[in-house]
């Protein structure tokens, strides 16, 4: 049954109907002669509230309104990953033209493209939601396995035989308390979590190649962490590099309420980059959601949830997906937008009294899970704050620093200096430092752990001489802390900086980077040695080695050349 | 103007605001012209519509409007301005309206103001060198085609002047020159002329067009000049193939007249009094920039904004920054030590640089130099800073030579004249000699490589 009613009031975005009892909250609508897209946010008698997706110049009361029967949903099916999809899931390459229309639909995945469908499974045996039943090959990285949906039950009555179709045509029946047909294509309302057996305790690093984080402040597989920074920072340049580079098998990357080019760049940069793990073109896993700051904010709303529900979507298939929101700033600005349009009573900074929650349960999604199927998969999430004015006590960071596990601060001042990423190493902060030491242990080095804390010591032993230095110069501390000085100098210009845009540093395998730690730390040893025979650290910085541990980021690659200059500096 | 014609009755006015009954015939967002006692016209538009009432907001304000005795008309659209490649070489109000006592321009068709989304798959990303002429701009902030890159000023600096020297100097390739689309918001008439002016030496205001709203003139309007113009702008760039660079001026006076009616709507503040998609607004307004696939103009813009007591965190250049592709920040320290243009280096930034130089666009040696002389001129001011608390006894020999440096980059480097055009390898070559003060064991972002090709180059012309 469908409900139509009309307009009686617009304000901005939100729409008020009248006559449309038996509409449900969170129902999408069809709001207007043009027929634009928006959802139920508040129902009040026979009256409702609708936050539409798209601007509505020109609406006029008394225009119809009609609800279409079901909440904002997406499609899941082969043909997602390399898209580029609004915040509605409408894939934005298929528009003609270079602007958007209002009104503008179309599919999300092209329905007539046909699939090689590869059973695994045959009839006769009882399903439930999640057991996969064949694959299809969607792109050279993604086997894309076509699972029972969510909530069947049933004898599995029918299956395909290997073959081409459509995401369409009927792959399979089950019959349960009725008879189901099933295809490859599914939808699930992007609100609701789609279902797991179970969470469980993540123990290994998303790999991603950044020093700063690998290192000293990682991120476990189906882990969360946020990002917040003042503009300029370096928030989008790090969460590119993360998409780039991470060891997820599918990477979701919103960019939610930011700017048109830094989506080009993506689109420009993912097909030639290649994934640094199967050497194809890390296109091939990602899916990207587009919506730029200047389109409207009812879907820059929706957006996140679109992005999360197609990474819980590949998770389930027993995979790591990495969805990155850039900026979750810019979706609690549109939840506040649009409370402000409802006259709702504001908390913080004209913030709805639900910002909090909203939050915790958008980063609740992250986890590493048992699937319905019994496979290991995880969603982790990492989100970009946007403080206004770089103050982190205002309320969007401040709740999400409350339910992330990892943060990495950016600092103004580092970024000021060039020195990026600007991930400040004093402030930020990691909970799986500890549940991931034995990976790097047991995979690289079970000196790593000693390496890490003996960098992390001399930095913090610098912040505090750094005090002192700023007050009376560094000409009165003695040799040795003079040294100590030089050997933060070197982790900062040798391994805390990380060139986005240099073809070796951008990336920095594990191993690698505890080759440059160690060489650092190496040479330091080597220098204090040879202060107790009495040279100056004036004397230690002239030496070309200096500049070759420092520069050695930008020059190693292999076990070779790692080695050629340990032994310079074992020699020094 | 045409438009289906319903006649309404206002209710009640406050500020530049006016309740009037509608019976559900006025849309969102659509204009009204309000007919006065006397006869003269002002145009308005909905920014809330039920079925009985509407709110309007007045652009001429509501100055001398009397419920009883004004007449409102529907005019069944959205603001709109009449475009085509006559626009060039004039000059219209605020609105949109011509000023220059010439007839209405034919337009070959009729655009909405709020512009159209462009379609981030549609865009080109943006990499093509503008060459300023401007040591500091070109080596260390270059600037490409389609960038839309803001200077933040305070009173008193020279804003206006960086504004039209990059204007009259900035060349693409050799033949393409920029089309300018000026848009004065709020700011004082002699600004306005001093831009006409700049514009009528160089030869380029045939290929200009100005909008002017200034500090005398209504402020609700500030809310649709710059979107009047960028609808000119793209315009120009997307369907008539020019290279259009965009000045708008002075956009905290933009964000002053959204507060304003914010307030008078009684919205829920956020910062400062200011509303809670301020940001979600501008973005409406600097996205209106770049390039299109396919297309073969660009818009690239250049707004002007003077920080509120000198303060960044402010929230429209805050938010400003947040949403354009850097930001080019004035100090008013440098501009005392007699130093033009006074850019804050460190505070500043060109997010687009990084594919717009470098071999077979600049020179191999840009990335590199630029980095080196952020990191040292960084390095350089906290030298400074301590020189000024411990004396210059107090820090080693070796950071002296920061001290050189920091002076040779702000005297040698920064500083020119307003009417110096320097191409991008004098400007980079002046950098290699400025670096060349620091010993090279401080070069840490030079690479062996552009040590061989081009220190020579600056060592040869020192000799
Ligand atoms: N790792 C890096 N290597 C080199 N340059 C970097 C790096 N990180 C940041 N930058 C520089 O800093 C600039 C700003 O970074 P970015 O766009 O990521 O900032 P942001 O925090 O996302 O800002 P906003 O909030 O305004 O979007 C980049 O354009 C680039 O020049
Ligand atoms: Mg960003």
């Amino acid at each position: 049954m469908k409900v139509k009613g009309r307009i009686t009031e617009v304000k901005g975005t939100v729409v008020k109907a009248s006559n449309v009892s038996g509409v449900q909250m969170n129902e999408m609508v069809k709001v207007g002669e043009t027929g634009l897209i928006g959802e139920v946010v508040r129902v009040e008698g026979d009256s409702a509230y609708v936050q539409v997706y798209e601007f509505t110049t020109g609406l006029k009361p008394g225009e119809p309104v009609e609800g279409l029967g079901s909440p904002l949903s997406v499609t899941l099916a082969p043909g997602i990953v390399g898209n580029i999809y609004d915040g509605l899931q409408r894939p934005l390459s298929t528009i003609e033209g270079y602007t958007i229309s209002r009104g503008y639909t179309a599919e999300a995945i092209d329905v007539n493209k046909s699939w090689h469908f590869v059973p695994v499974v045959k009839p006769g045996i009882k399903v439930q939601g999640g057991e996969k039943i064949g694959y299809v090959e969607e792109t050279e990285l993604i086997r894309h396995y076509i699972m029972i949906p969510p909530n069947v039950i049933g004898n599995l009555t029918y299956v395909a035989p290997e073959g081409d179709y459509k995401v369409t045509d009927q792959i399979a029946e089950v019959q349960g308390s009725e008879k189901q047909s099933i295809s490859m294509l599914q939808r699930w309302s992007v609100r609701v979590p789609r279902p797991i057996k179970r969470r469980l305790v993540a123990s290994e690093p998303l790999i991603t190649g950044q020093r700063v984080i690998d290192a000293f402040f990682p991120l476990a597989k189906g882990g969360s962490a946020a990002v917040p920074g003042g503009f300029g920072t370096g928030k989008t340049v790090l969460l590119h590099q993360m998409a780039s580079w991470a060891n997820s098998r599918i990477v979701v990357y919103v960019g939610c309420g930011e700017r048109g080019n830094e989506m080009v760049e993506l689109l420009k940069t993912f097909p030639k980059l290649n994934d640094p793990i199967s050497g194809k073109p890390i296109m091939q896993k990602s899916i990207m959601i587009a919506n730029t700051s200047n389109m409207p904010v009812a879907a820059r709303e929706a957006s996140v949830y679109v992005g999360l529900t197609l990474a819980e979507y590949y998770r389930d298939m027993g995979y790591d997906s990495l969805m990155l929101a850039d900026s979750t700033s810019r979706w609690a600005e549109a939840l506040r937008e649009i409370s402000g349009r409802l006259e709702e009573i504001p908390a913080e900074e004209g913030y709805p009294s639900y910002l909090a929650s909203r939050i915790a349960s958008f980063y609740e999604r992250a986890g590493y899970v048992e699937t319905l199927s019994g496979d290991f998969g995880s969603v982790s999430i990492i989100g970009a704050v946007s403080p206004p004015g770089g103050d982190f006590t205002e309320p969007v960071t401040t709740h999400t620093l409350r339910y992330v596990k990892a943060f990495w601060l950016l600092d103004p001042n580092l970024a000021y200096s060039r020195h990026y990423p600007a991930v400040n190493w004093i402030s930020s902060y990691s909970s799986y430092v500890e549940s991931l030491s034995d990976w790097w242990s047991l995979n690289i080095s079970d000196e790593f752990e000693t390496l890490r804390r003996r960098a992390l010591d001399i930095l913090f032993k610098e912040e505090s001489l750094r005090n002192i230095v700023r007050l009376l110069g560094p000409e009165v501390l003695p040799e040795d802390e003079k040294l100590l000085l030089e050997a933060a100098n070197m982790l900062r210009e040798g391994f805390l900086k990380q060139s986005a845009y240099h073809e070796v540093d951008r990336y920095t395998p594990p191993l690698v980077q505890y080759y440059l730690l160690k060489l650092i730390i190496s040479f330091y040893e080597k220098a204090k040695e040879k202060l107790t025979g009495g040279a100056t650290v004036e004397e230690i910085k002239a030496s070309p080695l200096y500049l070759e541990v420092i520069r050695a980021r930008f020059n190693v690659k292999s076990k070779e050349n790692f080695e050629a200059i340990m032994k310079k500096v074992m020699e020094f | 103007m045409s438009g289906s014609i319903t006649f309404s009755s206002v209710q009640s006015i406050r500020g530049s605001l006016m309740v009037i009954k509608t019976n559900g015939k006025l849309g969102y967002e659509e204009l009204v012209e309000i007919e006065l006692g006397n006869g003269e016209k002002r145009l308005g538009r909905s920014l809330q519509v039920s079925e009985d009432i509407a709110v309007v907001e007045v652009f001429e304000g509501t100055q001398g409007l009397s419920p009883r005795d004004v007449k409102v008309r529907f005019l069944g659209k959205p603001l709109e301005l009449p475009v085509s490649n006559e626009l060039l070489g004039r000059i219209f109000d605020g609105l949109g309206r011509p000023i220059d006592n010439m007839p209405e321009p034919v337009g070959s068709e009729e655009l909405d103001i709020n512009g159209k989304i462009l379609n981030p798959y549609k865009r080109e990303y943006p990499d093509e060198f503008i060459q300023t002429g401007v040591s500091v701009i070109d080596g260390m902030l270059s600037m490409v085609r389609g960038q839309k890159l803001p200077i933040f000023s305070g009173s008193g600096l020279p804003h206006d002047t960086l504004a039209a020297q990059i204007a009259r100097q900035a060349t693409i390739a050799k033949g393409e020159e920029f089309a300018v689309v000026f848009a004065a918001v709020g700011v004082p008439a002699d600004t306005a002329m001093f831009f006409r002016r700049e514009l009528e030496q160089s030869g380029a205001l045939k290929r200009s067009v100005l909008f002017l709203n200034l500090a005398e003139d209504p402020a609700v309007e500030r809310i649709v000049t710059p979107r009047v113009a960028l609808t000119a702008a793209e315009y120009l760039a997307f369907e008539e193939g020019y290279h259009v660079l965009a000045i708008l001026t002075d956009m905290t006076n933009y964000g002053e007249a959204l507060r304003e009616i914010s307030m008078m709507r009684e919205e829920v503040p956020s910062r400062r009094g200011y509303p809670g998609y301020l940001y979600t607004d501008l973005a409406t307004i600097f996205e209106r920039s770049g390039r299109i696939s396919g297309r073969k103009g660009s818009l690239t813009q250049l707004p002007i904004l003077s920080m509120p007591a000198d303060d960044i965190t402010h929230p429209i250049p805050d938010l400003t920054a947040y949403i354009t592709e850097g930001q080019i920040v004035l100090g008013k320290e440098l501009y005392h030590k007699g130093i033009y243009p006074p850019v804050n280096v460190l505070m500043s930034l060109s997010r687009l640089m990084k594919d717009g130089v470098g071999e077979g666009k600049t020179r191999a040696d840009h990335k590199e130099l630029s980095d080196q002389l952020y990191n040292s001129y960084s390095k350089a001011m906290d030298v400074r800073s301590l020189a000024e608390i411990v004396g210059e006894e107090g820090i080693p020999e070796s950071s002296k030579k920061y001290l050189q440096f920091a002076d040779a980059f702000e005297k040698k480097f920064m500083k020119q004249d307003p009417y110096e055009n320097r191409d991008i390898d004098t400007t980079l070559n002046l950098a290699w000699e400025i670096l060349s003060i620091l010993p090279e064991s401080e070069w840490t972002n030079i690479s062996e490589k552009s040590k061989k090709v081009y220190m020579n180059v600056v060592q040869k012309r020192n000799i």
